[in-house]
């Protein structure tokens, strides 16, 4: 208690920090990015290992050998689909009772609330295929699941044909003591959500689907295969959920543990593992493959059917079977086997996987970062707010603020209600307004959602001249004329660092990403002082723009760089299907932008443009 | 003053009525900083369908509120809603007329102070005028009415909120200075939960000083203590013999085990809310209304099964004490533990038990930060307190014996 009671020392606390806050303030955040960076080198990225006992030290004899069928499986699909135009539901009715399954079917329906350009899809309805595998001598309490997505074009027929050859391999053996159920969906993820929703017996997004006739017991793990070529050079499995939620690092870790065995190849993120990790060339290839982790972690979509699942704490992956120009290729029977032995080693878990990390970064498939490792990244940056935030405190002390009540005055408080019924306008008018706007305006509903939300975006921007009208007429103390913008940027200060501590907490490429972005120009803003400059930094760093900043970033990691009309049109794209997988699966990165971080920056800009 | 208090109470109302309708109800009442087992309505509706099925609402070790809240919701229950507001409303108006007659009696007792000459030649800055405690009861009951705290135990329907009016209005009553009413509610909140028993202090040396007898007179001592022991045994004694069970059922859970969200303590702690009793009334015995306060304050922080309910009684206090606000000293810091904390609680709850990756100690490090929070804080207001006193006494701008700016250190 001695540094809050005795006086000394808080004087010279209070000395340190108005004096030295500028080198502390650029410090510590230099400290945050260098130890992100820092990440990827030996001491701080640790070797992958399996933690769960019980999938670690037995062997198996993968015996898979059905490649034959499973190619002819693929071609049958292939043919009936593109006869009937949608999921052949008889077919494979028929072909999974004949593998030995138990079938059932679910139909689903769901209206978007806007129509979806990329998928071409407005008011869905479908089906979905799935059957049971029980086990011979267990009682049903625990299940595991493949799953295919199957989307409205043509692709992953030969995942399908691979589930099915796989379910009559299984089908034939007596070691099984969880039920296995294969699952093809329609409409790839809304089929997904609908499934779940239906085995879970709940109803969060809103989706209409029927009952479940068949159930198989606690899902222990998923995987979720994609497949559009006999033959594959490469396996690329993805792990980013839904909000940036991860399986456990089990999964991936038995994954790596059969792609050597089998000696697949096998990429993350797209690209190779790199072998040597003493010199400079691994890590820095692990840094681009963690930063590609890190944007797709932070834009919180399901980057497959795994992610759904992860929502009902089911493990999942989603391995995608790459077909490039390389000379050695793998056909089914290497990938079923690596999928035979995933399952049986899974077919041992007696509880859930709960030994090995659920939050993590990888730089590479064989090395990880904990949590314990990284958080302090995000703490750094984040000192920097509470820095300021302190300096200001002392300084409005100073200036006599003391003698006001806590409440102060009502000055600084001004800009909130607008800014944050802007933000509401934000989420909630593009949706709403949509179809007033196609009556007056020569749009679809797609490009007026997001020509409103870039609307109200940047009218935003003119706040600061409409809330500024009324304080002119009240008296304004002119003892401390600087004392209101002050106060005003210590609430926001404040709030920021909330906003970013709570988001860093779930989900720590969001809170990373935006704080690397937004803390330096909300530290910097005040009304003195260049502003034009600051104006240009806090509209570069606002969160729009961070979203734009960070697509042409993905790609340019991904090596097919975009244009700057490219990347518009991608900006486009990826803001109507935020808002459309808010409304479909319940993204969170939409509201959190819209209700929580744009408010707060709308403060920034007040600050900024104070008179 | 009758006017801005009705719009407050009905924006307050509003408020609570839009949240009751909305699809947030049904999510609050079930998160674990507003309801805890003792005052939960799962529970209360639990223990009314026990009752209608001819079984004793005791068995089965999940209902634990007292009997005559059985009574009171047997006929309430399907008005559970307007209940619960009306209760916030009614801790609102006992706390604003409280609070309006306490001003009186402060100003009387320093314009008293100040022709006795009491205090020193230069604080003027210091002596409070009428006019500065003039909105002082409106923004009690505002502060009260509109902390989250307090909508978010009204919309999850915690009986907390039924413990807080009785509080209230035994302030009340203490205040306006009629000893049988306060006796009266004082048994009825400590009937309800055991912690109210340490008011019994504050609330006696209150009357005492107001009726002029000296605090040290044994009998008059005896008297009030009599008055509120047999009203006690009254009502233990109604509730023995109309349900035939005893009333005390609830104490077992008041256990050391169960103490700080479920964190094993030692006894220490289920007695340090008695503990701090006798050394508050010592140093305090002057101004029982802020020991009242702290006392308060202390039940929140160290009751077992503490929920925001009980934070926002004391947080009410605050505008009460808003001259001591120079005094105060970590006020920010403060400020931003206990909102920061109140934020996090839902995160880690959210990590823990959804997300499947931290566990319960991410949680309840955040309730230790929040109690050591509200402990900081209590005894900032404290030291501001004593520090003002000094101040009135010995003169503001004291100078060492060398002349320089002397430095109040506490020791």
């Amino acid at each position: 208690m001695g540094l809050l009671s005795d006086p000394v020392r808080r004087r010279a606390l209070a000395r340190l920090v108005l004096r030295l806050n500028a080198p502390l303030c650029v410090l510590s955040y230099v400290a945050g990015i260098a130890w992100f960076l820092a990440l990827v080198f030996p001491p701080l990225t640790q070797r992958t290992y399996m933690s769960e006992n019980a999938m670690g030290s037995t062997m198996v004899e993968e015996q898979f050998a059905g490649g034959d069928r499973a190619r002819a499986f693929a071609r049958d699909f292939a043919a009936h689909r593109k006869k009937s135009g949608a999921l052949p539901v008889a077919w494979l009715e028929r072909t999974m009772r004949s593998v030995g399954l138990e079938v059932y079917t679910q139909s689903f329906s769901r209206k978007l609330p806007f129509p979806d350009e990329t998928h071409e899809r407005y008011m869905v309805s479908g089906t979905n295929v799935y059957g049971i595998l029980r086990a011979p001598r267990a009682a049903s309490t625990e299940s595991l699941v493949l799953t295919v997505p199957c989307g409205s074009d043509s692709t992953n027929s030969q995942a399908v044909g691979l589930l099915l050859a796989l379910a009559a391999h299984f089908r034939g053996q007596i070691y099984w003591a969880k039920d296995i159920v294969f699952l093809v969906t329609e409409h790839d993820l809304l089929g997904t959500e609908a499934w779940l929703e239906a085995y879970h017996d709940v109803n969060v997004t809103g989706m209409q689907s029927s009952p479940l006739q068949g159930r198989a017991g606690a899902i222990q793990a998923a995987v979720a295969l994609e497949l559009s070529s006999d033959v594959v050079t490469s396996l690329d499995v993805a792990v980013e959920g839904l909000n940036g939620q991860l399986p456990n690092l089990d999964l991936l870790n038995l994954f790596q543990t059969f792609c050597q065995k089998g000696g697949l190849l096998c990429t993350l993120q797209g690209k190779l593992q790199p072998e040597d990790w003493t010199s400079l060339d691994g890590p820095l290839q692990g840094l681009q493959t963690l930063l590609l982790m890190v944007l797709r972690q932070a834009s919180g979509r399901p980057h497959g059917s795994h992610g759904l699942f992860l929502r009902y704490r089911v493990e999942a992956l989603t391995l995608r079977g790459i077909n490039s120009f390389r000379q050695y290729k793998y056909d089914l029977v290497a990938v079923g086997k690596a999928l035979e032995g995933m399952f049986r080693k899974l077919n041992h878990l007696l509880e859930r996987l709960h030994q090995s990390f659920f939050l993590y970064l990888l730089p590479g498939l064989s090395r990880f970062v904990s949590i314990g490792l990284y958080m302090p990244a995000v703490g750094f940056l984040l000192l920097v707010l509470g820095l300021k935030a302190l300096e200001l405190w002392m300084q409005l002390h100073e200036a006599g603020m003391g003698l006001e009540e806590p409440g102060g005055a009502p000055g600084p408080s001004v800009p909130l209600p607008p800014s944050q019924a802007m933000g509401l306008a934000l989420y909630v008018l593009p949706v709403l307004g949509q179809h007033v706007a196609t009556q007056h305006f020569p749009v679809a509903e797609a490009e007026a959602v997001v020509l409103t939300l870039l609307a109200i975006y940047a009218a935003g921007l003119a706040l600061p001249h409409n809330t500024h009208r009324p304080l002119s007429y009240r008296v304004v103390s002119t003892q401390a004329p600087d004392r209101g913008w002050m106060a005003l940027k210590l609430v926001a200060l404040i709030y920021l660092a909330l906003q970013l501590g709570c988001i860093a907490l779930t989900n720590f490429s969001l809170g990373f990403l935006l704080a690397t972005t937004m803390v330096p120009t909300a530290a910097l803003a005040k009304p003195h002082g260049p502003r034009t400059l600051y104006a240009a930094l806090l509209v570069l760093t606002s969160p729009a723009a961070t979203l734009l900043g960070s697509l042409f970033l993905w790609r340019e990691l991904q090596e097919a760089p975009l244009s700057l009309a490219e990347g518009w049109q991608l900006f486009l794209a990826a803001l109507a299907q935020g808002v459309l997988e808010h409304h479909t699966y319940g993204a969170l990165l939409f509201p959190l932008l819209s209700l929580g971080l744009y408010p707060c920056w709308l403060l920034f800009w007040n600050v900024l443009f104070w008179k | 003053m009758a006017a801005p208090l009705v719009l407050v109470l009905v924006v307050a109302v509003t408020v609570r009525a839009a949240l009751f309708r909305s699809s947030l109800a049904e999510f609050i009442s079930e998160r674990v900083e507003v309801v805890s087992p003792l005052s939960s309505w799962k529970r209360v509706v639990e223990g009314l369908s026990l009752l209608d099925l001819g079984v004793s609402p005791y068995s089965g070790a999940v209902f634990h509120e007292t009997p005559l809240i059985i009574y009171l919701f047997h006929f309430l229950i399907d008005y559970a809603e307007l209940v619960f507001m009306i209760t916030d409303a009614l801790t609102a108006i006992a706390l604003y007329f409280a609070i309006q007659d306490f001003n009186k009696v402060v100003f009387k007792k320093q314009k008293l102070l100040l022709e006795l000459d009491q205090y020193a030649p230069d604080v003027a800055e210091l002596i409070r005028t009428p006019m500065e405690m003039r909105y002082i009861p409106l923004k009690v009951a505002l502060f009260y009415l509109l902390n989250p705290y307090t909508i978010l135990s009204c919309v999850a329907k915690s009986t907390c909120a039924i413990n807080n009016t009785l509080i209230a209005f035994f302030i009340l009553t203490t205040i306006k200075g009629s000893a049988f009413l306060s006796a009266i509610f004082l048994a009825l909140a400590t009937y309800q939960s055991l912690y109210p028993l340490t008011l019994f202090v504050p609330g006696l040396l209150y009357l005492l000083q107001t009726r002029h007898i000296n605090p040290n007179s044994a009998a008059a001592v005896h008297t009030c203590e009599n008055e509120e022991q047999s009203l006690l045994d009254l009502f233990l004694g109604v509730c023995h013999d109309v349900c035939g069970k005893p009333s005390g059922n609830h104490l077992p859970l008041l256990l050391p085990s169960q103490l700080l969200g479920f964190h094993p303590r030692s006894l220490w702690l289920y007695i340090n809310v008695f503990f701090y009793t006798i050394p508050l009334a010592i140093k305090l015995k002057e101004h029982p209304i802020f020991f009242m306060f702290i006392q308060i304050a202390v039940i929140a922080i160290f009751k077992s099964y503490p929920t925001v309910g009980d934070v926002a009684l004391y947080m009410a206090f605050f505008p009460v004490w808003n001259h001591l606000y120079r005094f105060l000293r970590n006020i920010f810091v403060l400020t931003c533990i206990i909102i920061v904390c109140s934020l996090l609680f839902p995160v880690l709850w959210h990590l823990w038990i959804y997300a499947g990756s931290a566990n319960s100690n991410f949680f309840y490090a955040i309730t230790l930060t929040f109690n050591v929070g509200q402990i900081l804080l209590i005894s900032d207001y404290f030291y501001a307190f004593l520090r003002r006193e000094y101040y009135l006494t010995h003169g503001l701008y004291l100078t060492a014996k060398d002349g320089t700016e002397a430095m109040l250190v506490l020791k």
